[in-house]
């Protein structure tokens, strides 16, 4: 994940000097001559990942003490037993017994689970701008997970918008405006308390376009996923944004210490907003945030994104392989 | 609430109902089906394990083998097996000797420390207490300027000398707080502090000089009760760092199993006193153990209910109201002011989850739209005080200005008045056959709709040309109303 290549709007500077030699072989999906590829920085996943077998001895002879690893680690019964249930019949087939060989069939079963979808980030279509919408239950992440990405952007100079959708939570607006300071972002606002969010992210949008911006992140309030009304207004604040923009990416954020009912949420929110991605929060903690395994497994949904500290820089790409092996190591 | 793990055992419980003997191999069978319901509810596995083991040395004992009706000795079992984990009983907030009474709050990220900080002040004020809320979450950006708005919407005072977001010194303000309470003369001091985790041992330190400084007479641990597996180490983390003396269980109102309750109670040995169930700062209530316990194998939480109407039901409104039952006046008055009555004790989702039998109905609750009874209220105050008293002479051309007059269609107008029927003919099953009712658990209830049946009732092709036989039709079709006295449930016109 060292250089990838995502399109931006060209600075004025950068139109006049046609040097970016080496953007010239990447294909661009964009006919738009104004854009330009940028690299952003590396964050690095390693921290915060946690071995399963730190606090849970595991018996090489029975793997069924292996189906208990994964339970305390939140994959689930399902998905532990299925996950299990492959790792025998590795064993048996490449006749491995050690703990190390079937530690590294338990990391191989878990990484190849998971390394099936596309987890880039949708920043290459050209069709700017880019529109992220972020969503999710109280207290996940979601504002602190913008404040990141915004900061990541706007180092990899590109223009961002932040849209202050969360019109309930007392001072999320300020919340928001705060990680807009620190990250060199705009902010788009509610003019007035409890504006309709719908149209506070229909106003950020608005003001992207009129400024060029490259991308608006879109910060929803909490909600839990079985308040139907609520999630009614997130399908709203989508339709509402998809009548001036496209919409590049839908992020669920899920806290690492979520247990079974991530699944729950997971499913809500993909039928009322249509996530594209999942962003496992607070990875820096002791939970594993095994859910998000069954969430890849049952309903599709890839996971993007890790955040592993409070710290403006402390995100990364989720790289199954780092994943699996950390679990294991 | 629990909901789930309740619906499992429920299942599990059914399937030894029929059955006069157990044999081990049923208990072992039965134990399986609870290990799974608990894992899947989000109870740490050591706790499952000990819970299991416990239910299985009781259930093989001669308890069980020698009583007449095994099955419920199983349910006795867990639930006497839950209540001991969460608490026996209700575990009251602990007062200080000298004022003021000072609770911290802690926890992780997230967790909902600063919206309980909020209820906790809104309810002691309910109490008559005077308490100070104290902003000593300076991490998190605007946590402090958060308090300050609850603070100010509660009219409580929010003690905030630092800016936060990053600045300042949360011992210190936590220090010189106490003594702005005491120069002030509060009773109750509560000191919102920045989510933490258990690792981070630096954080922890921080915890624990701030509860020096405070010398708390509460430390509430506040978790999510969506929380997995890692119940146990955060806390673990928290009991070791902070040293907790109770738990508040926070976003209540989701449909997360809870489990964490019972890993949390289990390996800290610490009561949990609070619960949180919503968005509003009124949705907050004791903790209940008992009452929890039941819950969770599905015998409703009929307590919690009866004294949430009792508090809003007016005692002479329900005597007046029993008269007109009896007299057979019940008006769409009457109707109306039930259902404000209703409105009056909160959200009506969470009063019908703590009904009994709830387990089935959840899913169908969800979905309840609670502007429905907006709507209700549009078209009876679009009436006349007459067609209000005898809704009989509603006829055609009363009920188009009735709909017009209310934004709504003539068929909605007609469903009301086809409910409002059922309802008072069943409120005069029910008070003719003297059965004892819940104040404020009115047939009124039939005025809500589950929303997705709602939508499917515009699709569904009526055979009738007529607007009111048609809304008959799909009332007992569709929205599953049976006909008067057929018993409580059907008075939800959610079906059972």
């Amino acid at each position: 994940m060292s250089s990838i290549f995502f399109w931006r709007k060209k600075r004025e500077e950068e139109t006049s000097s046609k040097a970016e030699g080496n953007a010239q072989s990447l294909e661009r999906a964009g006919s738009d001559e104004n854009l330009t590829p940028t690299t952003l920085p590396v964050r690095n996943s390693k921290r915060g990942i946690r071995s399963l077998f730190a606090t849970a001895k595991f018996d090489s002879s029975d793997l069924q003490s292996l189906e208990e690893i994964l339970l305390q680690a939140d994959f689930g019964l399902a998905a532990s037993e299925k996950i299990v249930a492959e790792v025998k019949q590795q064993a048996k087939l490449e006749g491995a017994s050690t703990e190390s060989e079937l530690k590294q069939i338990l990391a191989h079963v878990i990484q190849t689970q998971l390394a099936t979808a596309s987890r880039e980030l949708n920043l290459s279509s050209g069709k700017l701008p880019y529109v992220f919408l972020i969503v999710g239950v109280n207290g996940a992440g979601k504002t602190t997970t913008i404040g990141k990405l915004s900061k990541w952007l706007t180092e990899g100079s590109w223009s961002v918008v932040l849209g202050a959708a969360d019109t309930f939570r007392a001072a999320a607006v300020n919340q928001l405006a705060t990680w807009a300071e620190r990250s060199g972002a705009k902010l788009i606002g509610p003019k007035s308390d409890g504006q309709d969010p719908a149209s506070v992210a229909f106003e950020a949008v608005e003001s992207a376009i009129a400024e060029s911006a490259d991308i608006v992140i879109i910060d929803t309030a909490g909600r839990l996923q079985n308040k139907t009304d609520l999630m009614d207004e997130l399908s709203k604040i989508r339709r509402v944004i998809e009548k001036r923009a496209e919409i590049s990416e839908v992020l669920l954020v899920i806290d690492a210490t979520t247990g079974q009912n991530g699944l729950a949420q997971a499913k809500a929110f993909a039928e009322a907003a249509q996530v594209t991605g999942i962003v496992l929060t607070k990875l820096d903690g002791t939970a594993k945030g095994g859910i998000v395994f069954a969430i890849q497994s049952e309903l599709g949904i890839p996971i993007k994104l890790v955040g592993i500290g409070e710290g403006i820089n402390d995100f990364a790409f989720f790289d199954p392989k780092e994943f699996a092996s950390g679990l294991v190591a | 609430m629990f909901g789930n793990l309740s619906d499992r055992l429920v299942e599990t419980f059914r399937n030894l109902r029929g059955k006069g003997r157990l044999s081990p191999a049923d208990i072992d069978a039965t134990l399986r089906d609870i290990r799974k319901a608990l894992l899947e509810a989000d109870v740490a596995l050591e706790v499952v394990k000990d819970f299991i083991q416990s239910i299985r040395d009781r259930a093989l004992g001669d308890e069980v083998s020698s009583s007449l009706n095994p099955a419920q000795q199983v349910v006795q079992i867990v639930n006497d097996e839950l209540i001991k984990i969460l608490g026996s009983e209700p575990r009251k907030l602990r007062y200080g000797k000298t004022a003021p009474t000072v609770i911290m709050l802690a926890g992780l990220q997230g967790s909902g420390k600063t919206t309980l900080a909020g209820k906790l002040a809104k309810w002691l004020v309910s109490e008559g207490e005077t308490p100070l809320l104290v902003a000593a979450d300076l991490q998190r950006p605007n946590a402090v300027e958060q308090l300050r708005v609850l603070g100010e919407k509660i009219s409580v005072e929010v003690f905030a000398p630092e800016a936060g977001s990053g600045l300042g010194d949360p011992v210190k303000v936590a220090k010189d707080s106490i003594s702005h309470a005491k120069s002030k003369g509060l009773s109750f001091v509560i000191v919102d502090t920045a989510g933490r985790l258990g690792v981070d041992k630096e954080m922890m330190q921080q915890a624990a000089k701030i509860r020096d400084a405070v010398k708390p007479d509460e430390t509430l641990f506040v978790i999510d009760s969506m929380l997995g597996q890692d119940a146990v180490n955060v806390a673990k983390a928290f009991e070791d760092g902070v040293g907790i003396t109770a738990v508040v269980l926070s976003k209540l109102d989701g449909d997360a199993r809870g489990g964490a309750a019972l890993s949390v109670a289990s390996v800290t040995g610490k009561p949990i006193i609070f619960s949180s169930t919503g968005e509003s700062l009124d949705a907050f209530e004791p903790f209940y153990p008992d009452r929890m316990a039941s819950r969770i194998l599905d015998m409703g939480d009929v307590l919690t209910l009866i004294e949430q109407a009792q508090k809003a039901f007016d005692e002479d409104t329900a005597q007046e109201m029993a008269l007109k039952l009896a007299k057979e006046t019940f008006t769409l008055e009457d109707f109306l002011e039930q259902m404000q009555q209703l409105r009056k004790m909160g959200s009506l989702k969470s009063m019908l989850a703590m009904m009994p039998g709830a387990g089935q109905m959840r899913q169908q609750l969800d979905n309840i739209d609670e502007k429905e009874i907006d709507r209700t209220e549009a078209i009876i105050k679009s009436m006349t005080p007459v067609e209000r008293h005898n809704p009989k002479v509603l006829n055609g051309s009363r009920r188009t200005r009735i709909a017009r007059g209310s934004g709504m269609n003539v068929q909605d107008v007609n469903s009301l008045v086809n409910r409002f029927e059922q309802a008072a003919k069943m409120m005069k099953t029910v008070a003719k056959g003297g059965t004892p009712q819940v104040p404020g658990m009115p047939a009124g209830l039939g005025g809500v709709v589950p929303r997705k049946k709602a939508k499917d009732k515009k699709k569904g092709g009526s055979k009738s040309g007529n607007p009111a036989k048609r809304a008959a039709e799909l009332n007992t079709k569709e929205l599953g109303i049976k006909p008067a006295g057929s018993g409580a449930g059907s008075a939800f016109g959610i079906g059972n």
